[in-house]
């Protein structure tokens, strides 16, 4: 019953807070998604370009981001647009540290790094198409931008689906280490709750079921576009 | 930002230390973590319901949380039941190094269950048939055939998953541990100079990412003669 009433809504409850929280957290975790889709199309676009330049850049940037831990990432986010700051702010006379917004460099860093992982979906969901729907197109004398608004994104979209359902997860469990720069998401609720009612097993665990809650809603949903996406194809198996 | 090289060739040293930490964590994990999947993935396959239903849970609870969540669980979590803080396993219990070990074992467990299910599905009805019926069973069976031909079909997702722990290793970090990523941070702080620490760190996080998927390439290679061209076969 105790912990009930810890989680509850009523006034020394901590339930609003985590709910706010928990909104937070759905919040940077779509920004640093939608970051990682642009990034990832560009990626993607540069992989096959004609270039060689833009196709090692987007090589390197793939296996760089893919082989360094995310912490780490946010943490040169955090600490590095912090000194940034805190050198400009030097030169009109500010003293000492200036943090960054956390919200904005945690959703820049989770973006960036989601977005080498989304760069390698979208890459296999173009290899997927066939050939031949290409070759038809550029038969019929689409140039390149027609063919990929119609020939090309309809159905590589349909071909990511699945792979970009598995980024979000991994989106959003990579948020939860956006909390160590301070942003109050849902796991900083949950270490400020531990910390202020010495119940750190209540909090932590109330924090795993609402992140369960969310990959588990969100995964229905990926799984309903996924069907809807894929009711005109015949499949195999 | 001016780029000063005895700092980053400090910083490079500073880090290197950081390697031991990092990759006993990895070892450790990975070995306990690749037991406990073993056992979940013939929980998932043995067609029990009362067996496959608890791994079910199992690989959805710990796939479908941060693994930030259940270092903390482990870590702080634990502490708050006086039942356990009272029991032989404190004494582990109370170090960060074996709270660490154990979420991640728990955590890559969860992942290398489904590659290692993936495999044991993936051996052909037919190759199975065909031992039964030069009758072999059981573990003979097990030991001769179906591992063998599971073994090649997970290597590469396993790969994957323990470059995933390298990196994840990185979490131990919040715990206090002083491995690659906790001595960075240290750095970044007291210098506050956050790119050159980076690029070391991050240099050392990519050479051993490196080495671990040489190694299993090698490895794939090792156990897949089959597929190599017949003169490379002599060799």
């Amino acid at each position: 019953m105790d912990y009930l009433r810890l989680m509850s809504f009523g006034p020394d409850g901590w339930g609003y807070s985590l709910l706010a929280a928990t909104g937070v957290t759905v919040a940077v975790a779509v920004c640093g998604f939608l970051v990682g889709a642009m990034l990832g199309c560009l990626g993607a676009a540069a992989s096959f370009s004609r270039f060689r330049a833009l196709r090692s850049a987007a090589d390197i940037y793939t296996t760089l981001l893919r082989g360094i831990p995310d912490l780490l990432v946010i943490y040169l986010f955090y600490f590095g647009s912090s000194s940034l700051i805190s050198s400009v702010g030097a030169l009109f006379g500010a003293e000492g540290f200036v943090g960054a917004p956390a919200f904005l460099t945690g959703a820049l860093a989770i973006g960036v790094v989601s977005g080498a992982y989304q760069m390698q979906v979208f890459r296999g969901a173009v290899l997927a198409l066939p050939k031949g729907e290409i070759e038809a197109g550029r038969a019929y004398g689409m140039p390149p931008l027609l063919l990929f608004r119609r020939i090309v994104l309809p159905q590589a979209a349909r071909f990511a689906i699945p792979g970009v359902g598995n980024v979000w997860q991994l989106v959003l469990k990579e948020s939860a280490l956006i909390s160590v720069i301070g942003l109050v998401e849902l796991m900083r609720q949950a270490q400020i709750g531990a910390g202020s009612t010495r119940q750190p097993f209540s909090f932590y665990l109330t924090a795993g079921v609402l992140y369960l809650l969310i990959a588990f809603v969100s995964g229905r949903g990926f799984k309903l576009a996924e069907q809807r996406a894929m009711r005109g194809i015949r499949r195999a198996v | 930002m001016p780029f000063d090289l005895p700092f980053l060739a400090e910083s490079f040293v500073a880090l290197l230390k950081g390697i031991p930490l990092t990759l006993q964590l990895t070892v450790l994990s990975v070995v306990a973590g690749g037991i406990l999947a073993f056992a979940l993935a013939f929980m998932r396959i043995s067609g029990k319901w009362w067996l496959d239903v608890p791994a079910q849970f199992y690989i959805f609870v710990f796939r479908g949380t941060p693994l930030l969540v259940q270092i903390y669980i482990i870590y702080y979590g634990l502490s708050q039941f006086p039942v356990l803080r009272h029991s032989f396993l404190w004494p582990f219990l109370r170090e960060a190094y074996w709270c660490a070990v154990l979420a991640l074992a728990f955590n890559t467990a969860a992942y290398s269950a489904e590659i290692i299910r993936g495999g044991l599905l993936s051996v052909p009805a037919g190759q199975v048939e065909a031992a039964r019926a030069c009758g072999m069973s059981g573990l003979l069976l097990f030991r001769r055939i179906v591992m063998p031909l599971a073994l090649r079909q997970m290597l590469p997702g396993y790969s994957n998953e323990i470059i995933l722990m390298v990196k994840s290793t990185a979490l131990a970090s919040t715990i206090t541990l002083l491995e690659i990523t906790g001595i960075a941070a240290k750095l970044i702080s007291e210098s506050y100079r956050p790119v050159e620490v980076f690029v070391c760190a991050g240099a050392i996080y990519l050479a051993i990412n490196f080495l671990v998927a040489r190694l299993f390439a090698w490895l794939e290679y090792t156990v897949s003669p089959e597929t190599r061209k017949p003169e490379e076969r002599r060799a």
